[in-house]
């Protein structure tokens, strides 16, 4: 599965490396995907180009994050950015998931899409430092 | 081929007259011999804009390096050539849509041309309680500006039900929402998402019945088809330069003389006046009291070479072309189980024009799939987002074809919809 060459496991050849194994595993079956109930943070976002929606959920205690869900529908790249980024993030201490940048993204994923195709990948951390601010600006 | 060969009818035209040149054609886009991700362009985004022939390129570079002046102003030699290029274009559009030259107003684009009708037509005549009948397929263009009306004159807006199967109008809607409280319908000729091609005959003669006026949004139609604005008889028409082979910034709104006469002027400046004291201004003459400030004037030299390009490749010709295209493409859609086709199945009164969805995977991912072939085609809402919840979807993909589409390119399509279809594993 962790095989460098661009086809997947029936021997296709990849058109795009957007479509990486792990990208369209992610896809197809979804880590951390639901909604926590009594969620410490919460934020919704969306691309209104591609009508790509994510819904963020976040259990946090002592700073830190100690479970992550999301909710969404869209395309490849931006449902499969929020499944991984909610297993990267959980059990990481707020501070560390705040420093998370564009680059952490696109290394995580592994794949360098074109300025449009990113918007996708990057609206789950986008909609995570959403859902910090509002938390921020409810404890303040 | 011998002998039952029939003598031909006089006015029959041999087959080299009907069908399109299209290898000869081909040749006059630059941009057809470009490679995308190392694969041959195939341009399938001909509804957002069409290419540029050489000849509408070359016309807006002569202008700029021969002729260019502002119009209407200097009484050079510069001044009288600019002039003359921008009034001819005027000409040429109006003729293209058999309309009078006083009822042509070049605008940006569409949008444009709507808004100005809206803002000029609308906000005078449109009162409390009145009724906009649009349909269920408008583009945002024809929907934004009429909501904003009808929420400033506290008129309401009313929707001709789409029948999403069919991808048509229901065609009993047509007289339960056309009523005499109706003042006003606008609607598009043909769908930018579905292709429909509306029953606008039907819809005219109702809505004059009822004494309300009628704008057809001709965006799609008049790149593909031929457009008579006097057979037609809409009081007001829009449509874009750029999806018709001119260059994009030219849009143009079509209106009835007489309506224009009565109407305000939608800016306010330079040209659109005939007089001017510290105090008060008369208007220009139709169709300049609508065209304030210096205008598009390399644009509109561009979209009269477009036209030139047009009537010389003939409109029947590409709506035969179109067609065939559409047939060809509809039926090798089927091909593929998971494809699902919005609009008509059928290739009468539909433009070419096909959405569909692959499977479950986003327009976004097919897309992207696509143009890594060269393939470029559009994905997303198509600017008409009630439409897609309308049609239960976030996104389709969409497939739009002009005169220099062939049908190996459709086969290389259909090929790298299968590949996706193998990537996402359907």
């Amino acid at each position: 599965m962790t095989s460098s060459k661009p086809k997947n496991e029936e021997g296709i050849e990849f058109t795009d490396a957007l479509y990486r194994e792990n990208i369209l595993d992610h896809y197809r079956n979804p880590r951390n995907f639901g909604r926590i109930d009594k969620a410490d943070a919460e934020f919704h976002g969306n691309n209104p180009i591609c009508g790509d929606e994510i819904e963020l959920t976040l259990k946090i205690s002592a700073g830190k994050i100690m479970d992550a869900r999301f909710m969404g529908r869209g395309c490849a790249v931006s449902q499969s950015a929020a499944s991984m980024l909610t297993e990267r993030i959980i059990g990481m201490p707020v501070k560390e998931a705040l420093r998370l940048s564009r680059d952490d993204i696109i290394e995580m994923m592994g794949i360098s899409p074109n300025p449009t195709r990113l918007k996708c990948a990057l609206l789950s951390l986008k909609v995570m430092e959403g859902a910090f601010a509002k938390l921020q600006g409810k404890t303040q | 081929m011998k002998k039952n060969k029939q003598p031909k009818p006089k006015d029959a035209k041999p087959d080299a007259e009907i069908k399109l040149d299209v290898e000869k054609i081909r040749k006059d886009f630059p941009i057809l011999s470009r490679k995308i991700n190392g694969n041959q362009l195939i341009y399938f985004d001909n509804a957002a804009t069409s290419q540029k022939p050489m000849q509408v390129i070359k016309a807006m570079d002569d202008f700029y390096m021969q002729s260019n002046a502002n119009v209407h102003r200097s009484v050079h030699k510069l001044g009288e050539e600019s002039t003359e290029a921008y009034e001819l274009a005027h000409k040429k559009t109006a003729e293209f849509i058999h309309a009078d030259f006083s009822e042509v107003i070049f605008t940006k684009n569409a949008t444009e041309a709507i808004n100005l009708a809206m803002y000029s037509w609308g906000m005078q005549n449109i009162r409390k309680g009145d009724e906009i009948v649009l349909t269920q397929m408008e583009h945002h263009s024809n929907l934004v500006p009429w909501q904003y009306l009808a929420k400033t004159k506290r008129a309401s807006l009313k929707f001709l039900e789409l029948d999403a199967k069919k991808g048509r109008i229901m065609p009993e809607d047509i007289y339960k929402k056309i009523t005499n409280k109706t003042k006003l319908v606008s609607v598009t000729h043909m769908s930018n998402v579905l292709g429909t091609i509306n029953p606008v005959r039907e819809i005219i003669d109702l809505a004059h019945d009822k004494k309300a006026l009628v704008m057809l949004d001709v965006a799609q139609s008049v790149p593909h088809m031929p457009v008579d604005a006097q057979k037609l008889d809409a009081d007001f028409m829009a449509f874009s330069g750029h999806k018709m082979l001119g260059p994009t910034g030219t849009g143009v709104l079509f209106a009835k003389k007489g309506l224009l006469e009565k109407m305000q002027p939608f800016n306010y400046g330079g040209d659109m006046i005939s007089s001017v004291s510290y105090e008060d201004a008369e208007w220009n003459e139709l169709p300049w009291k609508f065209e304030a400030g210096s205008p598009n004037v390399a644009g509109a030299v561009g979209l009269s070479a477009a036209i030139d390009y047009l009537r010389k490749v003939g409109m029947d010709k590409i709506v035969k072309h179109d067609a065939s295209l559409t047939k060809y493409a509809l039926e090798r859609l089927a091909e593929i189980k998971q494809v699902t086709i919005f609009g008509p199945k059928e290739t009468n009164d539909r433009g070419p024009v096909i959405s569909f969805t692959l499977g479950d995977i986003h327009a976004h991912d097919v897309s992207t799939i696509l143009d890594r072939d060269g393939i470029e085609v559009r994905g997303g809402h198509h600017c008409a987002m009630p439409l897609a919840r309308l049609l239960g979807v976030t996104a389709t993909t969409r497939a739009s074809f002009y005169l220099y589409n062939t049908k190996d390119e459709i086969d290389k399509f259909i090929a790298s919809l299968a590949h996706a279809a193998r990537i996402f594993r359907l």
